[in-house]
């Protein structure tokens, strides 16, 4: 297991310049993250959380500091297609169906028109959209678009999945279910994922490694290891080793954050 | 029954008054300008017509200062239905002449304009050299610049419909260029991260994203443009002395002082505006439904 780590952070720092200012939103962030490693990333807002998965995912450059993403730089990794993302909103094409939202990333690798077809069939019937295949995003929920674009990412099978809140804006019920599946996925094909989220639950229930990051500057409060094994049933989430994890991260974010609002 | 009363008192209605105001206004005006020139003539034949008789007087002239609007009529009924279409009087004739040109000047414009704008959407250094040349373009007032393009073609052997579909092409780029550098922009950036993370080159975030984005601002600008490019085509008939075409047909009306002619010509000219426009519109209707927007 000493293989070099897939993404590799050293003293990270990003200031945002903007018209009144600058925003510090990442400071000294060192983080490595291995192979098949599932890790969360969790803070309160603007504690530089999708700052972070964009310079992974060579959607911002840092400003100082080192990283190294498949042992290359960002961009590299990006231009091999190193990973899917799922961003915050659905960004669905609004002139575009369902199917053929899935179908945009498989268009742009080139992939032939059968690959495609069973790809989108797939992934659309992971996330429950069979059946919806012709539909516009206007025409679905909130929620429903959000799991056509996580249907679209996988659909890349990429072998990382960079997520940010991807299921924040659906019900309990779609979330648990969603979160099972995402864990069913990354056992069976080992992707390396790193998730951000604001669910303590969640969080605790799906990673290896729990990331947790305070505001002004953002940076990393405490990294706390979650070693919860591969098989974790959904009522996993009433014993006593899953709470004892919750409550060391709901204690770091308490620490965490500073009461200066 | 309820889309017939909303088209009935929503579209109907309103157009229908103005329309009957215009007339009345017409009528009242034709009164006004033609009044002193049939006293100036009775003055001089020493009779006089007082009320309703005067003022049908105004309203039958031969070669009226303004013609009213019922012998318009009669003239543009004349002048289509009247007259055999491949005669030289027919207005359909002359408005296929000018049709024929406007859409050859309208379609070079529209690949030209959307051309010059995915250029500068693309390169950076055109956006400040090109703009300012295109906007310059536009300030030359088209009835000085048309005589000289006509001329100046016909100089090297080019005639008939090209150097008018030409003057269209003038006008009409414009519109399409600067609506498209608009609508090729118009992504968001959430699109353009999206697409960066799949590495799509240029030309696919042109074709998958930018295209399909701007296919809104296409269609607003093509229905200017649509109506430029007839413009176009009737200004490039007036300096030559064309021999087809509506504005042939004005130049000549006006030659020989035939207003109800020249009237006659204008509502044939109006009416192919009202038909392209709504054609273009009809287009940009069933595409963006076609393209999944909101009905
Ligand atoms: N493009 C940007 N320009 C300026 N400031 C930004 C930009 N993106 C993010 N920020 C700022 O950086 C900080 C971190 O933002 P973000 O990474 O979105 O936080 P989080 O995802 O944890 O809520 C915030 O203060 C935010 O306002
Ligand atoms: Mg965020």
């Amino acid at each position: 297991m000493s293989t070099l780590p897939v993404i590799s952070a050293k003293n990270l720092d990003l200031v945002f310049q903007t018209g009144d200012g600058s925003v510090h939103a990442l400071s000294d962030i060192t983080l490595d993250i291995e192979k098949g490693e599932f890790v969360s990333l969790i803070g309160p807002s603007g504690c530089g959380k999708t700052t972070l998965l964009r310079v992974i995912a060579d959607l911002e450059k840092p400003t100082s500091g080192e990283i190294s993403v498949n042992g290359t730089t960002p961009e590299k990794a990006r231009l091999d297609g190193a990973y899917g993302y799922v961003f915050q909103q659905a960004a669905l094409f609004p002139w575009r169906t369902i199917a053929k939202n899935v179908a945009l990333p498989l268009e742009i690798m080139g992939l032939p028109a059968e690959e495609r077809t069973s790809r989108i069939k797939r992934n659309l019937d992971l996330v429950n959209l069979t059946g919806f295949e012709k539909k516009f995003p206007w025409q679905l929920s909130g929620g429903m678009q959000q799991r056509a674009s996580i249907a679209r990412a996988l659909a890349v099978e990429p072998d990382m999945l960079l997520m940010d809140e991807p299921f924040g804006a659906l019900d309990e019920i779609v979330r648990d279910h969603l979160n099972a599946e995402l864990l069913k996925l990354w056992a069976t094909t080992q992707k390396t994922i790193v998730f951000v989220t604001h669910s303590i639950p969640e969080a605790v229930y799906l990673s290896t490694k729990i990331v947790v990051m305070s505001p002004r500057p953002g940076r990393i409060h405490e990294i706390i290891d979650c070693d919860l094994g591969a098989d974790r049933p959904l009522d996993i989430r009433e014993t006593p080793e899953f709470l004892k994890i919750a409550h060391q991260v709901r204690d770091g974010l308490r620490e965490g954050h500073s009461y200066d609002e | 029954m309820i889309a017939m009363r909303d088209f009935l008192t929503g579209r109907l209605v309103p157009v229908l008054t103005i329309l009957v105001a215009i007339v009345v206004i017409w009528y009242g005006a034709a009164i006004g300008l033609n009044g002193p020139v049939i006293r100036d003539f009775e003055k001089r034949a020493g009779e006089t017509s007082e009320g309703m008789a005067f003022i049908l007087k105004t309203w039958s002239q031969p070669k009226p200062t303004m013609p009213a609007p019922h012998q318009v009529a009669a003239a543009f009924w004349k002048y289509t239905a009247g007259v055999k279409l491949t005669s030289n009087r027919s207005l359909i004739y002359h408005s296929w002449v000018t049709l024929s040109a406007t859409l050859l000047g309208f379609a070079l414009g529209t690949a030209l304009g959307v051309v010059i704008a995915i250029s500068i959407v693309h390169v950076p250094a055109l956006d400040k050299s090109l703009l300012p040349w295109i906007i310059t373009s536009q300030t030359v007032p088209i009835l000085a610049v048309a005589p000289m393009i006509i001329v100046l073609l016909a100089a090297i052997g080019v005639t008939g419909l090209l150097p008018k579909a030409l003057i269209s092409t003038y006008l009409s780029f414009f519109p399409v260029a600067v609506g498209m550098v608009k609508g090729l922009r118009s992504p968001d950036t959430l699109h353009m991260d999206l697409m960066r993370t799949y590495s799509a080159s240029r030309a696919q975030v042109l074709w998958k994203l930018r295209i399909p984005a701007s296919v809104p601002f296409f269609f607003a600008s093509i229905k200017v443009a649509i109506a430029a490019s007839l413009i176009g085509a009737i200004v490039g008939e007036l300096p030559t002395g064309a021999v087809a075409g509506i504005g042939s047909k004005l130049l000549a009306g006006s030659y020989y002082s035939q207003t109800i002619d020249i009237f006659a010509a204008l509502i044939a000219g109006s009416i192919c505006a009202i038909l392209l426009v709504t054609l273009v519109d009809i287009t940009g209707r069933l595409v963006e439904r076609r393209m999944g927007a909101k009905t």
